[in-house]
């Protein structure tokens, strides 16, 4: 079991776990980000595609599943690696100096990873579970329903989002929870292909470019939904 | 004659390496900008030893930036800051008048402190025992140029060849990782014919050492690259990376 020995049990191993893990996280990213644009083609398109994506329950769970375990292992690795890396230094240096060249973003990492862990638990809680209180509009977004073209009642994806989106604290939590995940990204999708060697010296500068411009047209991309509601172009 | 510049020097001062260490602050007066760096510091140590005071314990050999073996943190940047510049070929003109430095150790925990600014490196030594090296059987000198070797990758591999093993990049990396220097080695040999029969071991064994050392992980931060005196690249820690991958998916 060298593999699984090499993977696991060694620093470079672990952050192969954590590209790989990222990669897939970020490609879950990019699809639900398109999904949410079809926000604005109108209430019909968005509440289709959500019950198509609640109805396939085949699909549906080992999606959720295989989410599960990315995030799990992404999130081990990237705590042992932490834990890893503030062992190899026990005594710092005088006024704790910003390690030279290191962007903002880069030294972050840890703490931009767990304020997106504790923002994705909010999310759930709000719009997937559905929990009353965390919404904080009063209204239980189980009792929206509305009726699809074949005259099934299912459920108001549409209107859960204006309802939701209309508190402006929440949209605040939303723009700071994705912002940070963009931060995360802006060096996390470079730094992935550095990790499994996929890169070499003429790619380097434009992968670098490219994480974030993908970073920021991510964020772009998600904080839309929100903040076209808070402003009422789309009711 | 011109007047020298006056510093204050703040210097970390640790007796062996079982005793706690602190801060001590020197006066260094009338330093010429034209000395190099550990120069400035053989003078404060004459002053010291003319006091009956314990001279400032650093490490230095060959003064022109070759061996590797100067290590200095001065202002929170390993080698003092200048590019591509060991702090044995860092100049004195380099700061101004009135300045204060703080000089400090590498601080690494695979790099344990021996006497103030003295640092053991032996674990370097450790990983290159690993697999830093080639195998080839002794015997009739061979023809010189028996064994094609492209222009770009023997380039490439004298870039990487470059490395002095000062531990600059351990130094200044946020997590005291050695990826640069192991990821040098790794590289140099690994892109001649001669080295890339023994890759897959190497890589493997190396990176093996290099973790029970106890150096930590790389999150691509760059810091390593630009204190490096010898300006190694990332593009070697990725080439590692890879050659890691590689190893590992053949089942090695
Ligand atoms: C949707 C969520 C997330 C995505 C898309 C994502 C993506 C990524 C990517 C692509 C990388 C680069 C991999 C590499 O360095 O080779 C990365 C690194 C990292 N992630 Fe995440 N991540 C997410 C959530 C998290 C969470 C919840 C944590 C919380 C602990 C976290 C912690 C880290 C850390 C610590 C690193 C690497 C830092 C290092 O290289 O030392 N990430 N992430
Ligand atoms: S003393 Fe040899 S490199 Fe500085």
């Amino acid at each position: 079991m060298n593999i699984v020995n090499n993977l696991f049990h060694s620093t470079l191993g672990k952050k192969y776990l954590m590209a790989l893990t990222g990669a897939g996280l970020f490609g879950f990213a990019v699809i639900h980000m398109l999904g949410n644009l079809q926000v604005f083609l109108g209430p019909e398109a968005l509440n289709r595609y959500a019950h198509f994506l609640q109805s396939n329950k085949e699909l549906l769970w080992p999606a959720r599943f295989g989410l599960l375990a990315m995030v799990a292992l992404h999130i081990w690795s990237a705590v042992k690696l932490s834990a890893e890396n503030k062992a190899a230094r026990p005594v710092g240096y005088l006024n704790d100096p910003a390690p030279p060249a290191a962007s903002y973003a880069s030294r972050t990492m840890l703490m931009s990873g767990l304020i997106v862990a504790a923002f994705i638990i909010y999310h759930l809680l709000h719009f997937t579970v559905k929990v009353e209180p965390v919404n904080l509009t009063g209204r239980d977004f189980d009792d929206l329903h509305v009726l699809d073209n074949a005259g099934r009642s299912i459920h108001d994806v549409h209107q859960m989002l204006v309802i939701g989106f209309q508190q402006p604290v929440v949209v605040l939590f939303y723009i700071i929870g994705v912002g940070l995940l963009c931060l995360h990204l802006s060096h996390g999708l470079s730094a992935m292909f550095q990790s499994l060697g996929l890169r070499n010296k003429a790619w380097w500068p434009a992968l670098q470019q490219s994480a974030k411009a993908a970073a920021l047209l991510l964020f772009l991309g998600y904080i839309a939904v929100p903040v076209a509601v808070l402003l009422r172009l789309v009711k | 004659m011109e007047k020298g510049m006056n510093l204050t020097l703040i210097v970390w001062r640790q007796k062996d390496a079982k005793s706690a260490g602190s801060f001590a602050t020197y006066a260094a007066r009338n330093v010429s900008p034209d000395m190099s760096f550990l120069e400035m510091l053989d003078v404060v140590n004459e002053g010291l030893a003319l006091r009956g005071e314990e001279p400032i314990a650093f490490d230095s050999d060959c003064r022109e930036g070759i061996c590797g073996t100067c290590s200095c943190v001065i202002n929170g940047v390993a080698h003092g800051g200048q590019k591509a510049t060991t702090a044995c070929q860092l100049h004195m003109r380099k700061f101004r008048d009135g300045d204060t430095l703080t000089i400090e150790p590498w601080r690494a925990k695979a790099f344990p402190v021996v006497k103030d600014l003295v640092v053991d490196r032996s674990s370097f030594d450790r990983i290159i025992q690993a697999g830093g090296f080639v195998s080839v059987r002794t015997g009739g000198t061979p023809d010189g140029n028996a064994i094609p070797v492209s222009k770009e990758d023997s380039d490439l591999a004298m870039d990487a060849a470059q490395c002095i093993g000062c531990g600059a990049c351990v130094a200044a990396c946020k997590n005291a990782s050695a990826m640069l220097f192991v990821s040098a080695k790794v590289s140099h040999l690994g892109l001649l014919p001669q080295g890339k029969v023994e890759q897959d071991w190497r890589v493997l064994n190396m990176v093996k050492q290099m973790d029970a050392e106890g150096f930590g992980a790389c999150t691509v931060t760059g810091s390593c690259e630009a204190v490096c005196p010898k300006e190694i690249t990332l593009d070697n820690i990725a080439r590692m990376n890879r050659d890691y991958g590689v190893a590992t998916a053949k089942g090695k």
